[in-house]
């Protein structure tokens, strides 16, 4: 490892000043504020870096300026995004949060395993903070990885309260790199959120600039014929949908941040020639689903969601809002790469550059084709729409294939080399999977996550019985748009956009964890709930209920359930559970990947395990910001 | 309904409207603060005397003008404006819809309606709706008890029929309806008609029996944002019946081609 180099630390500061998008604002207040001294985290002048046990935060309004308008920010320490904070497992950490807002506030440790009234959402954890109060959250550390915080208060997070969370793990994990980098992706817009919302409830396709149009019919009446042409506008009329329906809130007003710079700003982190580089990504947008790649250099992604993964390279991932992705790039050849993240809808991207030098550019690559929704994403599985989709599928891969030609596919012969060279010939053997008697499990506090030297808990002797679902309550009442027919299981598609683009896209099917899991119990029961919208009314919900609807989940503490969801909306949805573990069903038998935040595709049935072994009032909901306050949220209660 | 000259106002006929419009604006008003006390209540029932940790009945309005605009046949201008209004949470809400005439600073064919809306289930995209609907131009005006549907049919559609009655016998219906189809992201083609009926004479506002007008137009709009749209378009209006005949003999014009110039704008 380098020590970090001051020329390094600071590129470009006095020419960044200058570049349409610097904040205008960061006076930092006074805090215990020291640079991380091991891992060298350079280049991000806008983002400071908190360590140790003992923070002071302070959440205010701040000036701002992202798109050439001045425009206000809700601010920690005087930082948009939020300061870094980065802790050590096994530490326990306080946090003062001192609201100097005019409104109540709140800081969730999204993603950490923590008790549940230092979980930080209102109304559940607890009263959240007032103006001029403090709160001081304490906690021990019980887990390892990259996460990151956001207020849980209305729309705050979409004015900035976010920021990223690193976690030292307590004992070495073999990932060997040389420089460590947190990507935070975020949206910005300058509305105000709340007339955000509120234009989507008035008119739900308000952001939506890339409708079909009379030349869109001409076009496609052009290519495929007048009478496929009608057939197929006829079909989507008739049920009021639209396949362009991508993303609720679009570039239309977002202006798209890595690490609180927009493109134009162009972050940039710095390496030298051969160094591993570890890239942090987390995606703190309030609405945006990102495809991310660097052209030219593969990602060994080691990490999802703050849990070691199987190592495996990809050329491109998409990333659900909140979750996260640590990958490792070793560029061997080269001097500078872009790395860019397309909004999921293709109307904006976010960009930034890993370089060897400030200033070093790489060439940006057009967005990738704007893919059309079909009717699978609507639930009908394996109907009519097949031919309308392996179409599509055609027309994307070949416009893609240009794409990527000036990509260059150098990229896929390098990949199985990577491979092995990377992070996986480095790790070391799990360790042995020892079994302890089951009692012990109430006494102790939970382990934290998966990890080398935890010891699982017991499994259950002999076959359990799982009692067949109870018949889901779904209500269709005008809150439901859609019931999806025929869901689809969909883990081992990359997503809409991404199929078939002549890249590698990482799937939630080629996620395996590096450890074995905690709870190696079948589960006792099966929750299954519905995904349902009604998109024209902007009302969303679980079954068909919004949360001031609906009743609390109920689930015991110890016990171990199935959480079966069918989204019947033809949007994504990362559904977000706290306090606890989802392990995802994907086939990967005691090594399901543990995840905070999973994303559900549209028309897809997905299932994943959750250990209920923390008591307390648990938000779950989805974590697009405007989906979740139109009424996508349930309350977890686990006693 | 047509558009006769002015008639002046006639206060007895107004006396005996304001019982129905008392009553019916009582409804509405009670309606209103269910809608309030509800989200109110549950915003109390949150734990730890907090908010909940989400809003999802938060109340919200909208202001909609979709017609502000000239209209001219080469000699004449007339003003045209109509839009609605609501307020309240995904499944209560009131509404407010207004339209008329105004020509040389007399006020024709104006009418108002408040109506409490609610979705109905098993319909997605429709509302129902009820209330009522007062005649308010400088005609003598009459009270309506108004009931309807509103909503986004199949293929986008957007239609709206209502039917109205009185206290005095009489039933009127009004169907009307639109599309918005994209030229491009920006520049919209909207035709759009409004139908009206009535099952009697009402010689004192110039409307027959029968099928009594059709208002019928293609604007096309460019929407500079969201919500302000410039537009113009060719409007056509045609009385029938016993109502041409009203016309007629007002001096109106039956069959009344005209161009048009308005901004659509919204709140």
């Amino acid at each position: 490892m380098h020590p970090p180099n001051d020329s390094l630390r600071r590129p470009g500061l006095s020419r960044r000043r200058f570049v349409q998008g610097m904040l205008a604002g960061g006076a930092i207040a006074g805090l215990d504020l020291w640079r991380w001294p091991k891992l060298g985290l350079t280049a991000a002048p806008a983002t400071p870096q908190l360590t140790g046990n003992n923070f002071d935060l302070v959440i205010g309004e701040m000036p701002v300026n992202f798109t050439g308008k001045p425009a206000v920010a809700t601010a920690v320490n005087g930082c948009v995004p939020a300061p870094t904070l980065h802790w050590r497992e096994g530490d326990t950490v306080t946090i003062s949060v001192t609201n100097r807002l005019s409104t109540d506030t709140s800081i969730h440790w999204h993603g950490l395993r923590v008790p549940a009234d230092m979980d930080g959402v209102p109304g559940l954890s607890f009263a959240g903070i007032r103006p001029n109060q403090t709160f001081v959250y304490r906690f021990p550390v019980i887990q390892h990885g990259t996460y990151w915080y956001h207020s849980h208060s209305r729309f705050q997070e979409q004015t900035g309260h976010y920021g990223a969370l690193i976690i030292d793990p307590g004992r070495k994990d073999g990932l060997e790199y040389d420089r460590d980098f947190v990507i935070l992706l975020s949206d910005w817009t300058d509305e105000s959120p709340e007339t955000i919302f509120t234009n989507l409830k008035q008119q739900s396709d308000y952001y939506n600039y890339n409708q079909r149009t009379a030349g869109t019919f001409l076009n496609d009446a052009a290519r495929n014929g007048l009478g496929a042409t009608v057939s197929d506008r006829l079909m989507w009329g008739r049920m009021n949908m639209t396949p362009t329906d991508l993303s609720d809130v679009s570039a239309a007003t977002y202006t798209y941040l890595i690490n609180g710079q927009p493109p134009a700003a162009n972050w940039t982190a710095l390496f030298r020639p051969r160094e591993r580089v570890r890239l942090r990504f987390i995606n703190g947008s309030s609405m945006t689903i990102f495809d991310v790649r660097i052209p030219n250099l593969p990602m060994t992604v080691v990490q999802t969601d703050g849990n070691d993964v199987d190592p495996v390279t990809v050329d491109e991932f998409r990333i659900s809002v909140a979750e996260t992705y640590d990958v490792i790039v070793a560029p061997r050849e080269g001097s500078a790469f872009t790395i860019f993240a397309q909004s999921i809808d293709r109307t904006g991207f976010a960009r930034a550059t890993l370089a060897v030098r400030p200033g070093l550019t790489a060439a940006i690559p057009p967005m990738d084709p704007r893919p059309l929704l079909t009717m699978v994403d609507m639930g009908m599985g394996s109907m009519q729409a097949m031919a309308d989709s392996s179409r599509m599928q055609m027309k994307d891969s070949s416009a893609m294939t240009a794409a990527h030609d000036t990509a260059g596919s150098a990229d896929m012969s390098g990949m199985p080399g990577m491979h092995h060279h990377g992070a996986q010939a480095a790790r070391p053997q799990p360790a042995p999977f020892v079994v302890v008697p089951q009692q012990s499990r109430g006494k102790s506090r939970p382990p934290g996550q998966p990890g080398p030297g935890v010891i699982p808990i017991m499994a259950a002797p002999g076959a359990v019985e799982m009692p067949a679902p109870k018949s889901f309550d779904l209500r269709v009442g005008p809150q439901v748009d859609n019931v999806a027919m025929d869901p689809t299981q969909r883990l081992n598609e990359p997503g809409l956009g991404l199929n078939g683009n002549g890249r590698r896209v990482l799937t939630y099917a080629d996620l395996r964890a590096r450890w074995r899991g905690l709870d190696l119990r079948p589960p006792e029961r099966e929750i299954v709930l519905h995904l349902t919208g009604n998109m024209e009314r902007f009302i969303w919900g679980f079954d068909g209920r919004k949360f001031s609807e609906a009743e609390p989940i109920r689930v015991s503490l110890g016990e171990r359930v199935r959480i079966v969801l069918i989204n019947d909306s033809m949007m994504n949805h990362p559904i977000h559970l706290h306090g606890l573990w989802s392990e995802l069903d994907n086939g990967k038998g005691d090594f399901r990947p543990y995840k905070h935040t999973i994303n559900v595709k549209p028309g897809e049935r997905l299932s994943y395990l959750v250990s209920a072994d923390t008591p307390g009032e648990w938000a779950y909901h989805c974590h697009l910001l405007y989906h979740m306050e139109a009424g996508i949220f349930r309350k977890v209660i686990v006693s | 309904m047509s558009r006769p000259l002015s008639r002046g106002p006639s206060p007895s006929c107004r006396f005996g409207l304001a019982l129905w419009t008392r009553s019916l604006f009582a409804l509405l008003v009670a309606a209103g603060s269910i809608v309030c006390r509800g989200a109110v209540a549950r915003a109390q029932t949150a734990d730890a005397g907090a908010m909940p940790p989400v809003e999802d009945n938060a109340i919200i309005g909208h202001v909609l003008f979709d017609q502000l605009e000239g209209r001219t046949n080469g000699n004449q201008w007339e003003f045209r404006w109509g839009g609605e209004g609501w307020i309240g949470t995904d499944m209560n809400k009131l509404w407010f819809k207004s339209e008329g005439f105004l020509e040389n600073g007399i006020a024709t064919d104006g009418d108002s309606e408040a109506l409490y809306d609610r979705p109905i289930p098993y319909l997605k995209y429709f509302d129902f709706q009820a209330g009522v609907r007062y005649d308010l131009d400088s005609n003598p005006g009459i009270t309506w008890g108004a009931i309807g549907i509103e909503g986004l049919a199949p293929y986008f559609f957007e239609f709206a029929p209502t039917f109205y009655f009185s206290d005095r016998g009489r039933f009127a219906g009004r169907v009307t309806g639109s599309y918005d189809l994209l030229i491009t992201q920006r520049l919209i083609a909207q035709p759009q008609f409004e139908l009206n009926l009535y099952s009697k004479q009402d010689a004192a506002r110039g409307v027959g029996s029968g099928l009594s007008d059709l208002d019928t137009g293609v604007r096309l709009r460019y929407e500079i944002t969201r919500k302000i749209g410039p537009y113009i378009g060719v409007a056509y209006t045609q009385t029938f019946g016993e109502t041409a005949h009203f016309t007629r003999e007002e001096g109106g014009i039956v069959h009344d081609p005209r161009f048009i110039f308005g901004l659509r704008v919204w709140y």
